[in-house]
């Protein structure tokens, strides 16, 4: 066993990470980090490394470390990525990995940006179960029904899709995918009554047909939502004026 | 500290009414059917019979002295211009992040658009290769003065 763990190969890989301490620069800066990786290693690790032994100043977000609760998305290499799910050995290595902050929301420190406006567009599409009875139990549904929506039950909120989204990065006041997707896992659900809001909601001027079908937002997404997919189906319900 | 969450269930007022539903319905009707108008007519006066050689004044004279073309052509001038328009509409609403600028240039588009349209149904429907009282050089050499 020790010996297997010995076998995993190591190498040393050139980490940029786009740096920014409002109290100190006006622009952001490139500063690069080499560290010595394994072959098991993930981006957060080399972050965590450089943080806890290189310079405890780099700020990032993270929380489970394990793709469950969407803290870490970031520009890796020029694509949205959660850190905690990116394998370096799956990276070119032969170059330095580019790490920035997702695009489109302002950058507070380093890889840190403002989600507010993020979440904003989440609480505008009411993410929640609204229906008008009181039930004494719970409210049944058939398999089939249940599939319906399953694909957007999946999101993690963590704005990998909506920060790739180039109608997003010039148009901050768009919902975006990620907004539309939660809606999606409602206006779908056959137990929700609030289809007609949400359809309402998103046909707003800044609503899904701000969508051009990209396709940035699928590519994305660490949850392997088919996120232009769900747009779609919410643009076919708003043309139809029902789920 | 009890926290108040305030009527979540009440529906958020809404905004202005807006057309965005059926201009992106637009797009996708007047694509395909620029597709069919647009090779159609670039076959009929590029490849068949004669091919380009045929093209002068001539030809054009021809086919808007025939109602079939004069409605074929304006179809192509309309949906490809208000496609056009409200394309750029669409990249000048991305893009332009003040809003008197942002009104001011899709004005100017569809003043623009709109006069381009007016000016080219005005052409196809009026035009005539041989005005009366025009002097007899300018005149194509089909018409009857000659
Ligand atoms: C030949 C057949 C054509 C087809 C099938 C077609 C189809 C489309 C569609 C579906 C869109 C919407 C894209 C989106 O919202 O994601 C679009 C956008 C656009 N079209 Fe066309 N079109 C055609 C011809 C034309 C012509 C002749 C013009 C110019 C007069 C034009 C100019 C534009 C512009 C400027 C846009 C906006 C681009 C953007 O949204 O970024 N198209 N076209
Ligand atoms: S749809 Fe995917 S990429 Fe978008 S916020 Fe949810 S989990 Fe992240
Ligand atoms: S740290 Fe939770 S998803 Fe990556």
């Amino acid at each position: 066993m020790d010996k297997a763990i010995a076998e995993v190969a190591s190498f040393t890989v050139t980490l940029m990470i786009r740096r920014f301490d409002p109290e100190v620069d006006q622009e952001p800066k490139w500063v690069d980090y080499d560290v010595e990786m394994f072959g098991t290693d993930r981006v957060l690790d080399a972050l965590h490394k450089i943080k806890w032994e290189i310079d405890g100043s780099l700020t990032f977000r993270r929380s489970c470390a394990h793709g469950v609760c969407g803290s870490d998305a970031m520009r890796i290499n020029g694509r949205n990525r959660l850190a905690c799910k990116t394998l370096i050995k799956d990276l070119d290595i032969s170059n330095p990995i580019y790490i920035e902050p997702i695009k489109g929301l302002p950058v507070e420190k380093d890889l840190i940006v403002n989600m507010e406006p993020f979440y904003q567009a989440y609480r505008d599409i009411n993410p929640f179960l609204m229906a008008s009875d009181t039930p004494a139990k719970e409210r049944l549904q058939s398999p089939e029904d249940r599939a319906r929506y399953d694909d957007t039950t999946k999101c993690i909120l963590c704005a990998a899709c909506t920060t790739s989204c180039p109608v997003f990065w010039t148009d901050g006041q768009y919902f975006g995918p990620a907004a539309i997707v939660n809606a999606h896992r409602f206006i779908f659900d056959s137990r929700d009554e609030g289809a007609q809001v949400r359809i309402d909601i998103l046909n707003d001027k800044e609503g899904v047909w701000r969508c051009r079908t990209t396709f940035n937002c699928t590519e994305a997404c660490p949850r392997g939502i088919e996120v232009t997919k769900a747009i779609a189906e919410v643009k076919q319900a708003i043309l139809r004026g029902r789920p | 500290m009890a926290v108040i969450i305030e009527t979540p269930n009440s529906p958020r007022t809404r905004k202005q009414a807006n057309w965005e539903k059926y201009g992106w319905l637009f797009m996708r009707v007047s694509g395909p059917l620029l597709i069919v108008l647009i090779f159609t007519h670039l076959v009929v006066n590029l490849v068949v019979g004669d091919g380009i050689k045929a093209i002068d004044f001539a030809f054009v004279a021809g086919k808007w002295a025939d109602p079939f073309w004069q409605v074929w052509d304006m179809a192509m001038l309309w949906l490809a211009l208000i496609h056009g328009t409200n394309g750029m509409r669409t990249i000048v609403n991305d893009y332009v992040e003040k809003e008197t600028l942002r009104k001011g240039l899709v004005t100017t588009l569809w003043a623009v658009g709109g006069l381009l349209i007016l000016l080219g149904t005005l052409v196809i429907f009026t035009f005539d290769p041989c005005p009366a009282g025009a002097a007899a050089e300018l005149l194509p050499s089909f018409c009857p003065a000659n």
